[in-house]
């Protein structure tokens, strides 16, 4: 490969990683998503220069079709619907690393057989693996998202086993490449395995921890296109790919912490299934209901507010009557504030962006570890739509499975009101202690139209 | 591929993950939405490798189909993925 090449994946490269450098910064991140999208333009721009003029035709065409789908997706998707597209074009990445290596495969066992060394079978099996995984993988989590598939965990017997058994199988059929690389049916069976694996494994996992299975899917696209660049001797896929799997690495730690629970136990999935009965147990919480007028009130005569929202408030679109809810607040000169926990929603900041989707500052929205403190000295606490990252049995019953949890300190607070559809029970099957409280109150019904209620009665009493 | 080779590529792999490591633990948890789904379009970086897959003619048609399967989704990952990060980070504001 010529020098011409190599230096604009050097700038490439460099271009991604100042990209992502500037993301650290709020006020500076769109600049370093442009930037890293600079630095792909000229990734693929050099790489066009040195290709065969012949193909431009094919590639145009392959291009356009692909631009014009990620584009009508990019701008149509609607932000609660974010980690469906996240782990839908997670899957595209993961299967177009499964594609190179498989072209790249064929291509050298017709070709150039000598060139099919060890290193590069290695690394057309390992982005199968991986590339295969991702794809089936994303595909499962974006179903379950979606809601197309059920978010509850689907559990089997022998599960663990036959995953064990199809993991061995695709060593097994590894070793059979090696020792004959130009026996498709191996391949074959390699690819059935991967793709098999990357259903078994996103299957047994429930809704609520999708957060954790997007950022690992998320890192394991990263890792596929890290194992294609050793396929193609190529750097900057190998640069691009392992900031893509730390990241992904990293949101995953992230994510697992605060759920007080191991990668493993998350993976090992139905999380939820066998806790349900012990919850039952308990007597039944006996709960206070308010009405809309009572909570208007009680906003009209709070000081401090902390809203704390979840995956509810996502499904009912209150995010827009929220910002109502901040505006009536803060015309009465109320300290109003937003607590997100790290797990809210169906992925990591998820809760952000619906904020700031609904144009609210983004200097509002509170971290839990910076917040927690605050809320005994708080006058009222909204909870709409979050269930498990404010139950207090994650702090007082060792029994409860959500048990050692991180969580909002919400129950502090002078009074709480929670905003909930109904009397269910939050995603870890847990009958939520708080709303037994003698400081809890029960606003049900549809959050966005109960909240436009509350709004309404503000906007009268002002 | 030369031993040499490879030690160079897996010096670029090491250093890149340390690197992006110590970046990534900066970016504030408000904006790991977006990092995700920027993070994403980079991972599109196959985009490079597709195009090498689909210039190499002429030998398998096989071969070719993949390299433009992979083309097309490699390019719905880069360029959705870019779009929609950009419209979410429009979206924080300070004020």
């Amino acid at each position: 490969m010529n020098t011409g090449i190599q230096l604009a994946y050097l700038v490439a490269s460099v271009l991604f990683i100042l990209g992502i450098k500037y993301l650290g910064k709020t006020k500076d991140a769109r600049k370093g998503n442009f930037v890293s999208a600079i630095g792909m333009l000229i990734a693929i721009v050099a790489t066009l220069l040195t290709l065969n003029i012949l193909t431009l035709v094919e590639i145009g065409i392959s291009v356009l079709i692909g631009s014009a789908i990620g584009l009508y997706y990019a701008y149509k998707v609607p932000m609660t619907k974010i980690p469906e597209m996240v782990a839908l074009f997670n899957g595209f990445g993961g299967l177009a690393s499964f594609a190179v290596a498989l072209s790249d495969y064929y291509l050298k066992s017709e070709t150039n057989l000598a060139s099919l060394d060890a290193v590069n079978l290695t690394s057309v099996i390992v982005s199968l693996l991986i590339g295969g995984v991702t794809f089936t993988g994303s595909m499962v989590a974006y179903l379950k998202l979606d809601g197309k598939v059920s978010g509850q965990p689907i559990t089997f017997a022998g599960q663990h086993l036959l995953n064990l058994l199809l993991l061995l199988a695709f060593v097994a059929a590894s070793v059979l490449v090696f020792l004959d690389p130009t026996q498709i049916t191996y391949i074959v069976i390699l690819i059935v395995i991967s793709l098999l694996l990357g259903i078994l494994t996103v299957i047994p996992i429930g809704g609520a921890d999708m957060p954790v299975v997007i950022s690992l899917l998320n890192s394991y696209s990263g890792m596929a296109a890290c194992a294609t660049g050793f396929i193609l001797n190529n750097n900057v896929l190998i640069v691009a790919g392992s900031l893509v799997g730390a990241s992904g690495i990293i949101l995953t730690q992230i994510m697992c912490k605060a759920m007080n629970r191991s990668l493993v136990n998350v993976l090992l999935g139905g999380f939820g299934q066998t806790v349900a009965t012990g919850g039952a147990d308990g007597p039944a919480v006996v709960v206070k209901e308010i009405g809309v007028e009572e909570t208007a009130m009680l906003f009209d005569s709070a000081s401090s507010v902390i809203v704390v929202p979840g995956y509810g408030m996502a499904v009912a679109q209150a995010q827009h009557v929220i910002r109502e809810l901040m505006e009536q607040c803060e015309k009465r000169n109320i300290n109003f504030r937003f607590a997100i926990h790290p797990v809210a929603g169906r992925m990591p900041g998820h809760m952000n962006v619906l904020l700031a989707e609904a144009n609210i500052s983004y200097d509002k929205l509170i971290e839990m570890d910076d917040i927690n403190e605050d809320f005994s000295n708080t006058d009222l606490v909204f909870v709409v739509g979050a269930n498990d990252v404010v139950n207090p049995a994650a702090r007082t019953n060792p029994d409860s499975p959500i048990f050692g949890m991180p969580i909002l300190n919400a129950d502090k607070a002078r009074t709480v009101i929670v905003s909930k559809r109904s009397m269910g029970k939050g995603y870890a099957g847990v009958e939520n202690e708080l709303f037994g409280y003698p400081n809890c109150l029960m606003l049900f019904g549809d959050a966005k139209q109960t909240i436009t209620k509350v709004v309404g009665e503000l906007k009268e009493m002002a | 591929m030369s031993i040499s080779a490879l030690i160079v590529l897996i010096y670029v792999l090491v250093l890149a993950s340390y690197l992006g490591f110590e970046l990534i633990s900066k970016v504030p948890p408000t904006l790991h939405t977006p990092l995700m789904s920027g993070s994403n379009a980079i991972s599109g970086i196959t985009i490079v490798g597709a195009l090498m897959a689909c210039n190499e003619l002429g030998y398998t048609t096989l071969s070719k189909w993949l390299g433009m399967i992979a083309l097309v989704l490699a390019t719905i990952n880069v360029v959705g993925g870019y779009a929609v990060t950009d419209r979410m980070l429009k979206m924080f504001k300070k004020k």
